[in-house]
């Protein structure tokens, strides 16, 4: 776990480490009355016999509902989202881990009928992702999404890896050369792609097409990289990669990953989020949820004997 | 399962027996199937053959560069081909913005409710709507109304109405088979409706869109009966005047409002006439034609190919 970097005296003091309850968690993200409004923290503990590890909260949600018109799809979620950590979704097929994946970068206002409730409060500057007076348009260029299958457009390498840039008004050739390099290294794809930048991204395998959508998310410095299932359409070593991509991207973005491989969750991820029926059963580091789960339900999940 | 069935299934005879059975009726549909499909193919070789055997005559270099004659040995068909490319053109610059247009906004932006529904029903019936109607509405709106009189933009306009619906059909229907994963991963950068629209729904269905101009085109290059209706001349022995002039600013568009013929009506006017000697150009009138017809055709498979190989979803 990486250390924070943090002006507040409970994380450099462990003496001061108070515990919290859960559902105190995302509200004190909001009313943080002792901090600044821009770095609230994050605190987890399901007990009053653990102490709190704290963290800086990059997204809090707060009592989100989600509506498919009548049907509501998610139930009064709270969940903070640490800084800069993985987080991970996990839970039966239908259980509105995807559905709630794509709260965060507004994918729903793409259906009509959709309908949010509550808040997801992107930090530092505070603004609710979900609002209503907040642009999806905006929402999506600050929050980036890796879909459940690659996705590249049929377009070059590079031009894949432009795009974002491009939408964002970049025309200098050197500048969206070098962050195409940047990006690609970071997806750890640039020493497979490096010669063959001007061909079609579809003649690159499964794997490489996924990490070359990664490099696409990448490229425009996300707050947020949203991943949905990214690896459920590739083989075993694809999958290997782009699992150790996700964890060494952990330094530069926060991760919020959606899986249906509890193994992968459990390798990849910091905190776990293991949700039923578009409610949250329960929320903890993923140590916590795969070795000690306290409740009975998310026991059953992990064991396999539901799902 | 009882042991009787049971062993009627394990009788390996007579499963051979009901394969081979089975396979015989797979056989008789492909027969059945080709000898179907070479009919069809051998009428049109017939009609195809029929005609340039009687037009025979008439295929020399001269019969492009003369007008129509009461001679019928020297009558040719530059009034009608000219006037026929012309109007294409007409009908391309009208039809396919406006169909292509339409087509997004139907497939891209327009809500799903029951007035979308309506527009795409309608859209679709307009496409059956007989080809004379269109002529009248011509008539009245274009030839009167406008007032662009018996023109080559009138002409041209009735045909772009004509082939609106198998442009839209087409368009949308090169627009859907770009897959919503593609769309997503634009969004998902940030990209507004019509960033996606033009940067990768258009591009990525171009090969559809042109195919659908192609067949709407070869549909209009044989309308007659419309044109006639808004009363194009079957003899002409003058072509439109020239679009580049020698004196600024050297394009005009005066041809747009000169009286025209087209192949179709040169046919039929050839056909109608008594003398013998002229179902021969009219016969290799239809044969031309019909040649243009094919070749549109073979285009538009051809760059639905093209597109196929490059774009392989």
């Amino acid at each position: 776990m990486q250390a924070t970097e943090s002006d507040n005296s409970t994380a450099t003091a462990p003496a001061q480490e108070i515990p919290l309850h859960n559902d105190a968690s995302g509200r004190a993200a909001h009313e943080g009355s002792r901090q600044p409004p821009s770095t609230p923290r994050i605190s987890i503990a399901m007990d009053d016999t653990r102490t709190v590890r704290s963290l800086n909260v990059k997204a809090a949600v707060d009592n989100l509902n989600f509506f498919y018109g009548q049907h509501q799809a998610l139930k009064n979620l709270t969940i903070p989202i640490a800084d800069r950590q993985v987080t991970a979704l996990i839970g039966p097929s239908g259980c509105g881990k995807s559905t709630f994946l794509r709260c965060f970068n507004r994918m729903h206002d793409l259906q009509p009928d959709t309908r949010y409730e509550g808040s997801i409060t992107l930090h530092p500057d505070n603004l609710n992702l979900v609002g209503r007076g907040v642009d999806p348009i905006e929402v999506r260029m600050r929050i980036g999404m890796v879909f459940q299958k690659p996705n590249p457009f049929p377009k070059s390498i590079f031009e894949n890896v432009a795009y974002g840039l491009r939408l964002r008004g970049v025309r200098n050739r050197a500048t969206l050369a070098e962050e195409v390099e940047k990006a690609l290294r970071a997806a750890a794809l640039w020493d497979e792609a490096k010669d063959r930048l001007q061909d079609s991204a579809l003649a690159l395998s499964g794997g490489q097409m996924q990490r070359l959508c990664i490099a696409r998310a990448l490229a425009t410095a996300p707050e947020i990289l949203l991943f949905d299932e990214p690896t459920s359409a590739l083989d075993p070593i694809a999958t290997a990669k782009i699992e150790e991509l996700i964890s060494t991207l952990r330094d530069q973005v926060t991760v919020l990953i959606v899986t249906h491989n509890m193994q992968q969750a459990a390798r990849v991820s910091d905190y776990t989020a293991f949700m039923y029926l578009g409610e949250l059963i329960e929320f903890d580091e993923a140590a916590k949820i795969f070795t000690n789960p306290s409740k009975k339900a998310t026991e059953d999940y992990i064991t396999g004997r539901y799902g | 399962m009882s042991a009787a069935t049971t062993a009627a299934y394990r009788n390996v005879d007579a499963l051979r027996a009901g394969v081979t059975r089975r396979k015989l009726f797979d056989k008789l549909f492909v027969v059945l199937g080709l000898v179907v499909m070479l009919t069809c193919l051998a009428v049109l070789a017939v009609l195809f053959i029929d005609l340039v055997r009687d037009g025979a005559p008439r295929f020399k270099p001269e019969f492009f560069t003369h007008f129509a004659s009461r001679n019928a040995e020297r009558a040719g068909i530059l009034a009608a081909w000219v006037g026929t490319s012309l109007v294409m053109l007409v009908t391309a610059f009208c039809a396919v913005p406006v169909g292509v247009a339409a087509a997004i906004y139907l497939e891209e932006y327009a809500p799903k409710n029951w007035i979308s529904a309506a527009i795409e029903i309608n859209v679709t019936n307009l496409a059956g709507v007989p080809s004379i109607v269109y002529g009248l509405l011509a008539l009245g709106l274009f030839v009167y109304q406008f007032n662009l009189g018996q023109s080559i933009v009138a002409a041209g306009l009735t045909l772009a109405l004509l082939i609106l619906p198998i442009v839209i059909v087409a368009t949308r229907e090169a627009i859907r088979s770009v897959p919503n994963s593609i769309r997503e991963a634009a969004y998902g950068l940030g990209a507004t409706r019509w960033e996606v629209t033009k940067d990768h729904v258009l591009p990525y269905s171009t090969g559809g869109v042109l195919t659908g101009m192609i067949l709407g085109l070869s549909r209009a290059i044989g309308e007659t009966a419309p044109i006639i209706t808004i009363g194009a001349l079957s003899f002409i022995a003058f072509l439109p005047q020239s679009p580049i002039k020698g004196e600024f600013p050297f394009i005009s568009f005066q041809w747009l409002h000169d009286p025209f013929t087209v192949m179709p009506i040169q046919m039929f006017n050839w056909v109608s006439r008594p003398d013998q000697a002229f179902q021969s150009n009219a016969a290799a009138v239809g044969a031309i034609l019909l040649a243009m017809t094919l070749l549109m055709n073979g285009i538009a498979i051809w760059i639905r190919y093209r597109f196929r190989k490059t774009i392989n979803w």
